[in-house]
C-alpha cells in the first residue's frame, strides 16, 4: 500500500502491457474508461514497452533490471500504476524489489514503486471501492483465473464481484479453475506439446461449463485459450474482463473474424 | 540408471502419446489433490504447523554439522555405526562392503529415493547380491525394470492391468499361475511372495524420513509395514539417508510428521510410523545384530549458503508433483532421472549438472501451485529461475533463442524503436489474419501455431491510437 494520502482524483499511469498494445488496444481503452469512471485521471506514458518478464524468466537479469529502471522512470510521479494484467502487475509489485535486492538505493525505489502498482480489477475494487459497474452483457460467462493474478496478487473475488453487477450476465465456474492454462509466456513456444496438452484440458473444462463467453484478466492466457478454442472450431468467444466491465464488448472478440 | 534428462522434450512427446500413462495421470491429478485439500481443511492449524516445520528445518540447516555429529554420537552409543559418504560412488561402495561383510546374497529394501539416487540396485546386482524391493510400488517397477515415476508413488504410471501382466510373468516361478485382474488379489499375491523374501534376506536396507539427533533414532513412514519387516528380520540393518534428514528432537520429527502425510496422500498419518534406535540390545528378542547408517552428501552441503539452500527443507512429500500441471501432463519418467516435478526441476540440475538438467527448470509456467502447496514453503519457482539465470550466464541456451531474446530486449529498452516496431507488426499481423482475424501459421512461430491459432491484432497498436486520440 502507498503511504501517501489517498487523492480524491488520483493520477494513474496506465501500464498498457505489451500484449494489449500490440494485439488488443480495446483492453487498454476499456481500462481507461473504467479508471476514469472510478474518478482517476489517466495517462499512458509513451516510454513504456514491456514489464521485462521475458528477460527475467529467461535468466537475463541484467536486461530485466534495465527494463525495470526504464519502467520506473516512465511512471515516476504517478499516484498509482495500473495494468490490465495480473502477470505484469505481479512483476511490478513482487519481482521488481527482488531484482534489486543487492542495490539498497534501487531496492528502496523499487519497493516504493511496487507499493503503487496494481492490477486493474483489484485496483478498482480494493483501492477505489468500486462495487458496481454500469454495464450490460447478455450471456453465460466463465471467468478464467490466471495464475499470477490468483497466486501472486490474490485476485479471485474482485472480478467476480464486479461481473455480478453486470446486467444480463450469468457467471459460471470452470472446474479445476486454479490449474494453469499452459501459457507461461515463452513456455508456450519452448514446450508446445506440453502447453497444447494443458490448454486442451482447459478448453475442455471451459466447454463443459456451457458458457458462451470466457473472460479473464490476462491477455497471455486469453490468447492461448482463444487460439486453442479457435483451432478446435469452438464457438466460445473470449474477451478481457475489462471490455465487459467497461461496457465496451460490442467489437469482435479475441481472434474473432467478421461475421 | 541411464539419464535421459537431456531428452526431456522428446520424452514429453512420447509421454503425451502414451495412453496408459495418460489414464494413470488422470487419476493422480484428481485423487491426490482432492485428498490433500480435504486433509488440510480438517486441520485448522495446518498453516501454523507448516511454519513450525519450516523453522525446524531452517534451524537444522544453520547448524547441520552440530546435529549430524550429535546424531552420530548417539548412534555409536546405541551400538551402531555412521558412514559418511561424500558422493554416490562412495555410498554404493560402503553399502556393498557392509553387505559383503554380512555375507549377504539377498537383501530386502524398503523404499528409498537415496537408493535410487546412488543407483544401489544395479550396483548390488553387478556384484552378485540380489536386492528385493518390498514397497509394493517399488516392487512392481523392479519387476518391470523401470525407475520410479513419482517420489511417493513409484508405480503411479502403471495401470492395474499392466501390474497383472507383470505378476503373471514373474510369479509363475513361485507357483502363482493364475492372472488376477482384481487389485485385492494382486496385493495378496505380492504379499505372499514378499513375505518369504523377508525371511531369506541377510540384510535389510531402509531409507529414513528423519534422523533424530537427540537419541540416534531413525524414523520410517510407510503404508505397508514393509520398512518394519525389512529392518527387524535380517541380522543387519543398513539405513541410507541424505544428511538434511536430521532433526534435533523427537518432538521436531513429530511436528513435521503432522504435515508430511497430509501433504503427501491426504492421510492424517501414514499407516506405519516407526521410530527405532540402534540394533538388538542384550535381552531383546528380535532386531538386527548390526546397525549402520550410510549418510550421503552428494553435493548437498555445497547448496548451503546458496540460493538453493531452501531446497534442503524438502521432506519428499510429493505435493509439488501432484499439483504440477507439467508433471500431470507428462509424468515422472519424462524428467529422465530420479527426481521429477518441481522439486526435481530444482534438485536434478544440482545433482547431475546444469548442462544435463538444463530443460527441467525451464519446463515450468511459473504457475506457482507447487510453492503454494509445499508444506515446507520452498520457493520452487524462484529457484527454477535461479537455475535459468545460471544457464544464461553460462551460455547454455540455444543460440537462436539467445539471439531472439537479445533482439527483443534491445527493442524493449528503446521505446521509440519499439513503438515503430509494434506499429508495423500490428499492421502486418492484422493483414495476415485477414477477415478471419486468426493466424494458423506464421514463420518462426510454429511452436505456437502447431496446436493453436494466433489471434490477429485489431489493426493499430494502442500507442498509435492513443497518440492520434490525444492530438
Amino acid at each position: 500500500m502507498t503511504d501517501r494520502a489517498p487523492a480524491a482524483s488520483p493520477r494513474v499511469g496506465l501500464f498498457v502491457t505489451c500484449l494489449a498494445d500490440l494485439f488488443r488496444p480495446s483492453v487498454a481503452f476499456a481500462a481507461v474508461r473504467l479508471l476514469e469512471d472510478a474518478g482517476c485521471r489517466v495517462e499512458a506514458p509513451l516510454d513504456q514497452t514491456c514489464c521485462g518478464q521475458p528477460a527475467y524468466n529467461s535468466g537475463d537479469r541484467a536486461a530485466a533490471r534495465a527494463i525495470a529502471v526504464q519502467v520506473m522512470d516512465a511512471f515516476e510521479g504517478f499516484d498509482y500504476v495500473v495494468a490490465p494484467s495480473g502477470s505484469c502487475a505481479g512483476m511490478l509489485r513482487r519481482y521488481y524489489p527482488a531484482l534489486f535486492a543487492d542495490d539498497p538505493a534501487l531496492a528502496r525505489r523499487a519497493e516504493d514503486f511496487a507499493g503503487r502498482c496494481w492490477e486493474l480489477v483489484s485496483f478498482l475494487h480494493d483501492v477505489r471501492g468500486v462495487r458496481r459497474v454500469a454495464a450490460g452483457f447478455d450471456g453465460v460467462v466463465a471467468y478464467h483465473d490466471a495464475c499470477a493474478g490468483l497466486r501472486e496478487l490474490g485476485i479471485a473475488d474482485q472480478p467476480r464481484a464486479l461481473l455480478s453487477s453486470v446486467s444480463g450476465l450469468t457467471l459460471v465456474e470452470v472446474a479445476q479453475g486454479e490449474v494453469c492454462c499452459g501459457f507461461g509466456g515463452l513456455f508456450s513456444v519452448k514446450y508446445p506439446d506440453i502447453s497444447v496438452r494443458m490448454v486442451s484440458d482447459k478448453t475442455a473444462a471451459i466447454a463443459a461449463t456451457g458458457a458462451d463467453t470466457l473472460l479473464g484478466g490476462d491477455l497471455g492466457c486469453l490468447m492461448n485459450i482463444a487460439g486453442r478454442l479457435s483451432r478446435q472450431g469452438s464457438p466460445i468467444r473470449i474477451r478481457h474482463v475489462a471490455e465487459v466491465l467497461a461496457d465496451m464488448a460490442d467489437n469482435p472478440a479475441i481472434g474473432e473474424g467478421e461475421h | 540408471m541411464h539419464i535421459t534428462t537431456p531428452e526431456f522434450s522428446a520424452n514429453a512427446k512420447a509421454a503425451l502419446a502414451d495412453e496408459e500413462l495418460q489414464q494413470a495421470l488422470d487419476k493422480l491429478r484428481s485423487g491426490f489433490t482432492e485428498r490433500r485439500r480435504a486433509a488440510v481443511e480438517r486441520l485448522p492449524e495446518f498453516d501454523a504447523l507448516c511454519d513450525q516445520a519450516r523453522a525446524i528445518k531452517d534451524h537444522v540447516l544453520a547448524n547441520l554439522d552440530l546435529y549430524l555429529m550429535r546424531f552420530e554420537a548417539k548412534v555409536i552409543e546405541t551400538g551402531g555405526q555412521v558412514h559418511w559418504c561424500a558422493d554416490a560412488a562412495e555410498a554404493r561402495q560402503t553399502v556393498l562392503a557392509l553387505c559383503r561383510a554380512a555375507g549377504a546374497r539377498c537383501v530386502t529394501k524398503s523404499k528409498s529415493m537415496i537408493a535410487e539416487e546412488i543407483a544401489l540396485n544395479d550396483h548390488l546386482e553387478a556384484h552378485g547380491i540380489t536386492p528385493i524391493e518390498t514397497d509394493l510400488g517399488e516392487y512392481i517397477i523392479q519387476l518391470a525394470d523401470e525407475p520410479p515415476s513419482h517420489i511417493i508413488a513409484p508405480a503411479v504410471h502403471k495401470t492395474k492391468e499392466s501390474v497383472a501382466d507383470l505378476f503373471a510373468e514373474h510369479h509363475a516361478q513361485y507357483g502363482y499361475t493364475k492372472r488376477h485382474d482384481d487389485a485385492a488379489a494382486l496385493l495378496e499375491e505380492a504379499r505372499q511372495v514378499l513375505r518369504a523374501k523377508y525371511f531369506e534376506a541377510d540384510v535389510g536396507i531402509t531409507g529414513a524420513n528423519f534422523l533424530v539427533a537427540e537419541n540416534g533414532a531413525i524414523v520410517t513412514v510407510t503404508n505397508e509395514g514393509n520398512a518394519e519387516l525389512t529392518q527387524i528380520l535380517p541380522d543387519t540393518h543398513i539405513v541410507i539417508a541424505s544428511l538434511e534428514k536430521v532433526v534435533p528432537t523427537l518432538e521436531d520429527a513429530t511436528t513435521i510428521l503432522r504435515v508430511l502425510a497430509r501433504s503427501a496422500t491426504g492421510q492424517e498419518f501414514s499407516s506405519y510410523t516407526t521410530f527405532s534406535a540402534g540394533g538388538r540390545r542384550p535381552g531383546d528378542l528380535d532386531g538386527p545384530r548390526s546397525f549402520h547408517v550410510v549418510l550421503l552428501d552428494n553435493g548437498r552441503s555445497s547448496m548451503l549458503g546458496t540460493e538453493f539452500q531452501d531446497m534442503l527443507r524438502c521432506i519428499r512429500c510429493g505435493a509439488c508433483l501432484n499439483h504440477c500441471p507439467i508433471y500431470g501432463a507428462v509424468g515422472g519418467h519424462t524428467y529422465g532421472w530420479v527426481y521429477s516435478g518441481p522439486m526435481g526441476a530444482v534438485l536434478t540440475p544440482q545433482l547431475i549438472g546444469i548442462e544435463a538438467g538444463a530443460d527441467l527448470p525451464n519446463a515450468s509456467t511459473f504457475c506457482g501451485r507447487c510453492e503454494e502447496v509445499c508444506p515446507m514453503g520452498i520457493p520452487l519457482p524462484k529457484m527454477m529461475r535461479s537455475w535459468r539465470e545460471r544457464e544464461f550466464e553460462q551460455h547454455l541456451q540455444a543460440t537462436p533463442r539467445r539471439l531472439g531474446l537479445a533482439l527483443w530486449s534491445w527493442f524493449a529498452r528503446h521505446p521509440a524503436a519499439y513503438r515503430g516496431l509494434t506499429r508495423v507488426a500490428a499492421r502486418i499481423l492484422t493483414l495476415i489474419g485477414g477477415r478471419s482475424a486468426r493466424i494458423g501459421w506464421l514463420p518462426g512461430a510454429s511452436g505456437w501455431t502447431a496446436g493453436r491459432d494466433l489471434p490477429a491484432p485489431e489493426g493499430r497498436s494502442f500507442q498509435e491510437l492513443w497518440a492520434a486520440k490525444k492530438r
